[in-house]
């Protein structure tokens, strides 16, 4: 029997990673896709699209070079966490987590800090073509960013290409370890996750722009770019989530069942599409299902085995979290797909926006951010109570710091996250007015309100009147 | 305490490997002290400066300060990768203050971007933040470096050593930070930073001999190193060295003035570079006491170190990756040289 001290002290080091890498995943995510957006709209601007195209690349590279720094300096504190709250995992899988994390460093993180630099600031310094050359180059690095730790993080869910020798892993293939059986999915069901983050991200404040009366050239190729971006990846992130999945029927079957709140191993498993999983019974309550589609999802045939939890005594992860972090994700995702695909159609052959769809964009904002999170919970919750499947338990790798002195950082991080949060959402409302005001001829710098009100009246649609901050209060 | 392992032999991969990527995480460590060393002292003297100064001063280090810090990643990747068993030990010796320096790294980074991009009520106060942010993780770090010199032994004398290290090295880098703005700043900016440069020097100067005479003191191993034959007369040379920088550097900083009066800039660079070498110096006396010792006195590198296997497929990946990488950061460097300009994108 563990001690429960120290169980308490795995949760807090559980509890404090999960705030650190939460809020870390926020930003990077944003990074990977807005580098994209960024080359394509500066491509655009440099294939003589018109000066509107680079007045979007400039509102939105700050709001880039704003999320690269919450990213960095939150990245920086992971490479930390990663001695100071789980110094088992180093000393078990240090011989392939070590490497990858390594070529992390070397190929994606200077590449990426170092251009970023002259792309910000190196616009009248060096020639356009190089200026463009730096942006592509940044938006390589992010990805490549990207590419390390999810290959990493899927050899975490499904680790091959090793031996263990005394105690520690050592790597025997390295392009098995690299390309592991789930690496594919998770990879590119993260990278659209980034796209479709941006998309909406773009689309919202562009639609709050638009609410606002500032309807420049910017702002509509912005709305447009960023709702034809979400149009055309949420069906592919549908198709890859599904093959993901698969994957993982095939691999974790423990965290499927906990996805899919499946007790006793069956065949023709229901899909269950709400309940309340109760893990003192073993069994869900308010349960509602469709007979045989789970089955037909995951194995492709309507009597296809699911297995159960109850075969994973011990091994199972927590089956309350995954359970609703997965609904809350594929229920975003279902979201965004009806939202992406009316407003595209809606905005299609020159069409303009209605108030009530600017409404709906402006709220699915950070939609993206909701089912990101989500995601992530579903696959790491999902791997407890392993740290590498099958391979180390998570409570093994933990530190044994007291809880109290885990307790005093945890407190000092969230309160740190929430001011950054919040500053980082107000400030985004507050680039997105400015760049309106700026807009206007006569009226650089100042407040920017007189100036939108007038702009308003023109348009001829009312507007309220809403504080700093305060997105979603006009109505 | 336990003895040293023999020294393995080093045509082994297992033998010379550890001591490649000693080489490299120790250049790491030195390219960050310096480099993020001088962004990071300029935010400690944006404390000092007038508004309108202080964006100049943000703009000489904005197009670095990213990469400077990715030295940081670099060095402690090394650690944790090659050397998993001693990062462990080290960063759970070093718990809190880790979570001081990142405390104070994640508010000056996000910083630079909200103190020009948050509503204009709230600029002060993230002004602050920038610098007390760099304050914080100066210190923190000088800390954290004295006691590794004690191996982490937390008696009140030790600890005592330690935040006089934390004060030496943020002296050190206000230092390196104030010839950074005597070279890349103009006017009224760079006199003051002449100023600073002087007060630091000074500061920095007592941190050097402090830690020099306390050093063998609070560590028996590294005083029986240093006072040994022959090493005694191959690590004379170095104090004296160090305190010639230091006379040259004086003099130089009292010399500056009427030079760059008349525009004469021929000579600007000269106390950034005595401050780098002096950091330098500091820094190899430091290695030298140090080696092979990750953790003093418990592990050395080649315990501490990862399969020869692991260490190969990353040594690969250095020896290509590296030299790019330092290319285009000199890439970077030229395209913002001479005198910095205002910000803008």
């Amino acid at each position: 029997m563990p001690d429960p001290a120290a169980l308490d002290a795995v949760l807090a080091a559980r509890i404090q990673f999960a705030a650190n890498i939460s809020f870390h995943i926020l930003f990077p995510a944003l990074s990977i896709g807005l580098a994209w957006v960024l080359v394509y709209f500066k491509l655009r601007h440099d294939r003589g699209g018109g000066e509107h195209w680079l007045a979007a690349y400039r509102l939105w590279v700050k709001v880039f070079a704003l999320c690269f720094a919450i990213g960095v300096v939150t990245g920086v504190t992971m490479s930390f966490q990663f001695g100071t709250n789980w110094p088992g995992f180093m000393l078990t899988v240090g011989n392939i987590a070590g490497p990858l994390l390594a070529y992390e460093v070397l190929t994606a993180f200077f590449l990426e800090a170092t251009f970023l630099g002259v792309m910000l600031f190196g616009m009248k310094r060096v020639s356009n073509r190089t200026h463009t050359l730096a942006t592509v180059l940044v938006a390589i690095g992010t990805t490549l960013s990207a590419f390390w730790i999810l290959a990493l993080n899927s050899w975490m869910q499904t680790p091959v290409g090793y031996r263990m020798e005394g105690g520690r892993a050592q790597a025997t293939d390295w392009l098995a370890i690299l390309f592991n059986p789930s690496f594919p999915y998770h990879f590119t069901h993260m990278l659209l996750a980034c796209g479709l983050t941006v998309a909406f991200l773009v689309a919202g404040i562009s639609a709050y722009r638009w609410r606002r009366g500032d309807r420049g050239a910017d702002v509509e190729v912005a709305l447009r770019s960023g709702v034809w971006l979400a149009a055309v990846l949420i069906p592919l992130q549908v198709v890859v989530g599904d093959l993901h999945g698969v994957n993982t029927y095939h691999h974790q079957p423990a965290k499927i069942a906990a996805m899919e709140g499946a007790w006793e191993t069956t065949r023709g498993a229901p899909m269950v599409i709400f309940a309340v999983p109760d893990e003192a019974t073993q069994s869900n309550r308010y349960e509602l299902a469709i007979p045989g589609l789970a089955s037909l999802y995951l194995g492709h045939s309507l009597d296809a085995e699911v297995r159960g939890l109850k075969e994973f005594p011990d091994a199972h992860p927590p089956v309350a979290p995954v359970f609703f972090a997965f609904r809350v994700m594929v229920g975003m995702g279902l979201l965004m797909l009806a939202v992406a695909w009316t407003a595209a159609w809606a905005l299609r052959r020159g069409g303009t926006p209605g108030p009530r769809l600017t409404r709906v964009l402006v709220a699915m904002s950070f939609s993206g951010w909701v089912a990101l999170i989500a995601g992530w919970y579903v696959t790491e919750i999902g791997r407890q109570p392993w740290l590498v499947q099958g391979l180390l338990r998570t409570a093994v790798a933990a530190a044994d710091h007291p809880v109290g002195r885990i307790g005093l950082t945890l407190a000092m991080y969230l309160a740190l996250y929430a001011v950054l949060l919040a500053a980082f959402v107000s400030v985004l409302f507050h680039l997105a007015r400015k760049a309106g005001a700026e807009g206007q001829p006569g009226n650089a710098g100042g407040t920017a309100e007189p100036a939108i009100a007038a702009k308003a009246g023109i348009h001829g649609e009312p507007i309220g009147v809403a504080g700093p901050g305060s997105p979603l209060s006009r109505g | 305490m336990t003895t040293m392992s023999e020294m393995p032999d080093l045509s082994q991969a297992a033998g010379w490997l550890p001591v490649a990527f000693m080489i490299v995480m120790g250049l790491a460590i030195l390219a960050y002290v310096v480099l993020d060393g001088y962004d990071l002292g300029v935010g400690i003297l944006a404390a000092l400066a007038e508004p309108a100064e202080r964006n100049m001063m943000v703009a000489s280090i904005g197009p670095f300060w990213d990469a400077n810090e990715t030295w940081l990643v670099l060095g402690i990747g090394v650690l944790l990768t090659v050397f998993p068993l001693a990062h462990g030990i080290i960063l759970g010796a070093l718990y809190l203050p880790v979570a001081a320096m990142l405390l104070g790294l994640i508010l000056r980074g996000v910083a630079f971007d909200f103190r020009i991009k948050a509503q204009a009520h709230r600029q002060p106060l993230w002004n602050a933040a920038f610098c007390a942010g760099s304050l914080l993780a100066a210190v923190a770090q000088g800390y954290m470096l004295g006691l590794l010199i004690v191996g982490f032994d937390r008696n009140p004398a030790h600890v005592a050593f330690a935040a006089f290290t934390g004060v030496a090295l943020a002296a050190g880098y206000c230092l390196l930070g104030a010839g950074w703005l005597i070279l890349k700043t103009e006017s009224t900016l760079q006199l003051r930073a002449l100023r600073w440069a002087r007060v630091s020097l000074w500061l920095t100067a007592a941190g050097i001999v402090a830690v020099s005479v306390a050093t063998p003191v609070v560590s028996p191993a590294i005083f029986a190193k240093w006072f040994s034959v022959p090493n005694i007369f191959l690590l004379a040379p170095v104090p004296f060295i160090t305190a010639a920088c230091i006379v040259t550097a004086e003099i130089a900083l009292r010399r500056l003035p009427a030079q760059l009066a008349q525009r004469q800039e021929r000579w600007a660079w000269v106390p950034f570079g005595l401050a780098v070498t002096l950091f330098v110096l500091a820094f190899h006396g430091l290695a030298y006491s140090l080696f092979p010792w990750l953790v003093p006195n418990r592990f050395d590198i080649w315990q501490a170190a990862a399969a020869p296997d692991s260490m190969l497929f990353i040594f690969v990946g250095v020896v290509i990756v590296l030299p790019l990488v330092i290319g285009y950061t000199v890439f970077a460097y030229r395209v913002f040289w001479g005198k910095a300009t205002r910000l803008e994108y």
